[in-house]
């Protein structure tokens, strides 16, 4: 719809101010949620290049240098490694490298899980919502199905019958999140069917397909992103869970979940361990929270 | 004596992420005890901000500044509870919507005395008398038993008229009455108008009445304001301003009224039939809960008319009365449950849905609310092409594009507009790409539905014209639906009268309104405000009594036919009068 917009587009045409451009505005005026972007931006940016700041390897063992504390930990530690900044894990990898490929697991669960739940959610949803009656009624119950299996139970079953592996934890995660997508999406299909320029559609001759793709799934995005934003978080957190209960990530490899599971276990002789990966997590999803509000209130419609 | 409301150079601002809006510019203006004042404006003049900025109910992002005297006593950034008791008893507001203006969970009759209680501290059982009295003052049938009800049991009528009893129980001195009508049908609100009237005459309540419609100020005020723009142009007694009016706007606002004598489009070469209808029938089931059959409503029950080609045709109805249902039926965008459509000699019923499609080249329609019928999320210039874009997918982009331009330019729209978005556009604008969208395919039949009701009426005026020009131009036939007999007659070569989806009568515009058979014709055409505060006086109105039968009700189609009560299932057969003219049975 937007591309179609710009096709026709020639010099002396005035530009139009969509509500997309509207809404940016408004969000780039919400303090709250630009410092989380630049913020969320930063640790990101650290996570991609983790390699190339750390003379340490993730996978790298020093048996010398066992839960070490960083050079500067203000109270007395059995041992200190100046070396790495964030000190050393139990059987000495340095923390900081470790802590940063955490995040590329845990920022890249996130949004692969997400993104799959966002595709077929928002299509399920969107089909269902707009054909309504019978179809709609089978399609929902499915979910409704699909909702009160257990997710550990399912998760264990996956785990077991595939063996444990990465792309396992996208597909667990995706299957459960997308439900919820469904259900959003859905309802908001069946307020935008009832807008009078959804029957100008129909009466214009625009197809079904044709009224899901140009005219409800773009109104849907709105409410869908503001949900995104806040599933994101969701899923870091279901990843760590599932970590912590040890169905996640497998060794050398590590999440934040695996790291603040270990850590956990050496509160009291090694906090450094249990600290930054819990830091680096709680500060990631209160960004993702801030723009997620911050997207809300710019795509309330009632500014409009 | 000081006057019983005095404003004076009152402004109010608003903060809004766009810059400042200036929405009321040094407004003054005196209310004396027991006059009526209408101020009247097209939408964004500022009428309603100024009487919500007098007394403390703006929004948080707004500022006013100046003085509001009441009785002498500043109230312009009065405390709180000052404020609340004067609003509550002194001087009380009824508004446009009576639905969201009336809390749903809680029973009428509590919120009637909710004020009472509150502000007179009067006893319970005492209050419940009192406000048994107003609801039969505003002449609510079964008083006893609608206090008990909740708001969403009552019609829309029915509501505004509790909020009058709201607004008066605790005897204010004055009532803000912010377009108390304007969210009703033209014969409830003659009935809510008469209540307004019996205030001002027994109670000797003042009224300020804030209405974009000059027929209703006509029948009602003593003296009128005329706003735009945030500024008050003109003011004075209403004979002043409607026989006399001193400024271009006023004029402008009176002569875009549709008047009484506004003579109907000359019956000129009507072509050959297009359309005919058959006893078209379409009903919908009602829902009574899971355990229980649901109801039939029928909304368009066995509706018969041929259209010509060239042929304006008016359907008037109130709300709930089909005429809607029927447009999209013949449009087929509505399933039907019986009768027969046929378009240009082929029944629509062996049409295929490939047929169909290609029909929407033919068959086209506006609707009533413009920015509601455009997607929000597309520029003007792709939701004008949409039609072409799924009818002639042959078309280039660039071919497309001209078309568009052309299209725009020819409903008077500025074609560089044609990236713009519907929310940076008036809603008269807004009319035109809807109107531009319909006209694209070249269609032969054009269904307006209520499709200037929404506009102001400077607005609603060029709208119309243009419509005309259209139909002049390309032949076209029209469908023009508008619960506005006014508005109809200037378009229309016949009209048509619906009442619970049934014709009640149908007859070329000169004859219907000239002689009205059906008592539910004559009752309408009375219903219509004049911009004629003499004529409005003098009036003698042929009332009906009460709200719209509900449809569900198997007996409301006798509603005329008192006689044949006794026989469940009869239907008024149409009776042809006068060649042309066609009547429904009635006593």
């Amino acid at each position: 719809m937007i591309a179609t917009g710009q096709t026709l587009k020639s010099s002396e045409e005035i530009k139009g101010r969509s509500l997309w451009v509207d809404a940016r505005r408004r969000l780039f005026h919400n303090r709250a949620a630009l410092a989380s972007m630049i913020i969320l931006g930063l640790i990101a940016a650290l996570a991609v290049l983790a390699p190339l700041l750390s003379p340490f390897a993730y996978d790298e063992v020093n048996y010398d240098l066992i839960a070490c504390a960083p050079g500067w930990w203000p109270v007395e530690a059995a041992c200190t490694a100046p070396g790495h900044i964030f000190g050393t894990d139990a059987v000495g990898r340095d923390l900081f490298v470790r802590v940063l490929f955490g995040a590329r697991v845990s920022l890249a669960v996130g949004l692969v899980a997400t993104l799959v739940s966002l595709v077929i959610g928002v299509l399920y949803g969107a089909v269902a919502g707009y054909l309504g009656g019978r179809i709609d009624g089978l399609m929902m119950r499915i979910v409704d199905v699909l909702y009160s299996l257990p997710f550990i139970f399912f998760v264990i079953i996956l785990m077991v019958m595939f063996d444990r592996n990465f792309i396992l934890l996208f597909v667990a995660i995706g299957a459960v999140e997308w439900l919820t997508m469904a259900r959003i999406v859905r309802g908001q299909t069946l307020s935008i069917k009832q807008k009078e320029f959804i029957e100008a559609a129909r009466a214009a001759g625009v197809g079904p397909l044709g009224i899901i793709i140009r005219h409800v799934i773009p109104n849907v995005v709105g409410p869908v992103m503001v949900y995104v934003t806040l599933t994101v978080p969701g899923v870091i957190l279901m990843e760590s869970f599932l970590s912590f209960l040890g169905l996640g990530i497998q060794e050398p490899l590590t999440s934040w979940g695996v790291l603040i599971s270990d850590g956990a276990d050496q509160m009291e002789t090694a906090p450094w361990m249990l600290l930054f990966p819990a830091l680096f997590m709680a500060v990631t999803l209160f960004c993702f929270n801030f723009i997620g509000d911050g997207m809300r209130d710019a795509l309330d419609p009632k500014d409009r | 004596m000081a006057a019983l409301l005095e404003i004076r150079n009152l402004d109010v601002r608003f903060d809004t992420p766009d810059g400042e809006v200036h929405a009321v510019k040094n407004a003054t203006l005196t209310i004396q005890e027991g006059e009526c004042l209408g101020v009247v404006g097209e939408s964004g003049s500022g009428k309603s901000q100024l009487f919500l900025a007098a007394f403390g109910l703006l929004a948080g992002n707004g500022r006013a500044t100046g003085q509001v005297l009441y009785r002498g006593e500043e109230i312009l950034g009065a405390s709180q509870k000052r404020l609340n008791t004067l609003r509550g008893s002194a001087v009380t507001m009824i508004f446009q919507d009576p639905l969201t203006s009336l809390t749903p969970h809680m029973r009428v009759g509590d919120q009637i005395i909710e004020a009472l209680m509150l502000h007179r501290k009067m006893p319970r059982a005492e209050a419940r008398e009192r406000a048994r009295e107003m609801l039969d003052y505003v002449r609510i049938p079964e008083s006893a038993r609608r206090l008990r009800q909740y708001p969403h049991e009552l019609s829309g009528g029915m509501r505004q008229r509790v909020m009058i009893a709201m607004a008066t129980i605790t005897g204010p001195d004055l009532i803000i009455a912010d377009e108390p009508t304007t969210a009703l049908d033209v014969t409830v609100q003659a009935q809510i108008l008469e209540i307004l009237r019996a205030l001002k005459t027994d109670k000797k309540t003042a009224i300020a009445l804030v209405s974009h419609d000059m027929g209703v100020i006509a029948g009602l005020a003593d003296r009128v304001q005329v706003m735009r723009h945030g500024e008050i142009v003109e003011s004075g007694t209403a004979d002043e301003i409607f026989y006399a009016p001193g400024n271009d706007y006023t004029r402008m606002l009176l002569a875009a009224i549709p008047k009484a004598d506004d003579t109907p489009p000359p019956a000129t070469k009507v072509g050959p039939p297009v359309l005919e209808v058959e006893d078209l029938k379409v009903s919908f089931p009602v829902s009574r809960g899971l355990f229980q059959k649901p109801l039939t409503l029928r909304a368009v029950d066995g509706v018969s008319f041929t259209l010509y080609q060239g042929e304006t045709l008016g359907v008037v109805g109130e709300s709930g009365c089909g005429k809607s249902t029927l447009a999209r039926a013949v449009l087929q965008l509505l399933p039907k449950t019986g009768g027969k459509v046929v378009w240009l000699g082929n029944d629509l019923d062996a049409a295929t849905r490939t047929d169909i499609r290609a029909l929407r080249e033919d068959l086209q329609i506006v609707f009533q609310d413009p920015l509601a019928s455009l997607d929000p999320r597309m520029p003007i210039g792709v939701s004008i092409a949409e039609p072409l874009r799924a009818l002639e997918p042959q078309l280039s982009r660039t071919a497309l594009k001209e078309k568009v331009r052309a299209m725009m330019a020819r409903v008077g729209l500025d074609p560089a507009w044609i990236n713009r978005y519907p929310h940076e556009l008036s809603g008269g604008q807004n009319q035109r790409v809807g109107l531009a969208r319909a006209m694209i395919v070249g269609p032969r039949l054009l269904v307006c539905d209520e499709a200037v009701s929404a506009l102001d009426v400077s607005i609603q005026a060029q709208i119309v014209a243009l419509i005309g020009a259209l139909q002049a131009e390309t032949g076209l036939s029209l469908i023009f639906i508008s619960h506005d007999l006014s508005v109809v007659r200037r378009l229309s070569h016949r009209v048509m009268v619906l009442y619970l989806g049934r014709v009640v009568e149908l007859a070329s515009s000169t004859e219907l309104y000239a002689h009205p058979r059906h008592p539910y014709t004559r009752a309408l055409l009375s219903a219509v405000l004049a911009p004629d505060p003499r004529a409005e006086r003098a009036k003698k109105r042929e009332l009906l009594t009460g709200d719209l039968p509900s449809p569900l009700d198997p007996r409301a189609q006798l509603t005329f036919l008192k006689s044949r009560l006794g026989e469940p299932g009869y239907r008024p057969k149409l009776e042809q009068v006068v060649p042309g003219h066609f009547v429904a049975e009635h006593d």
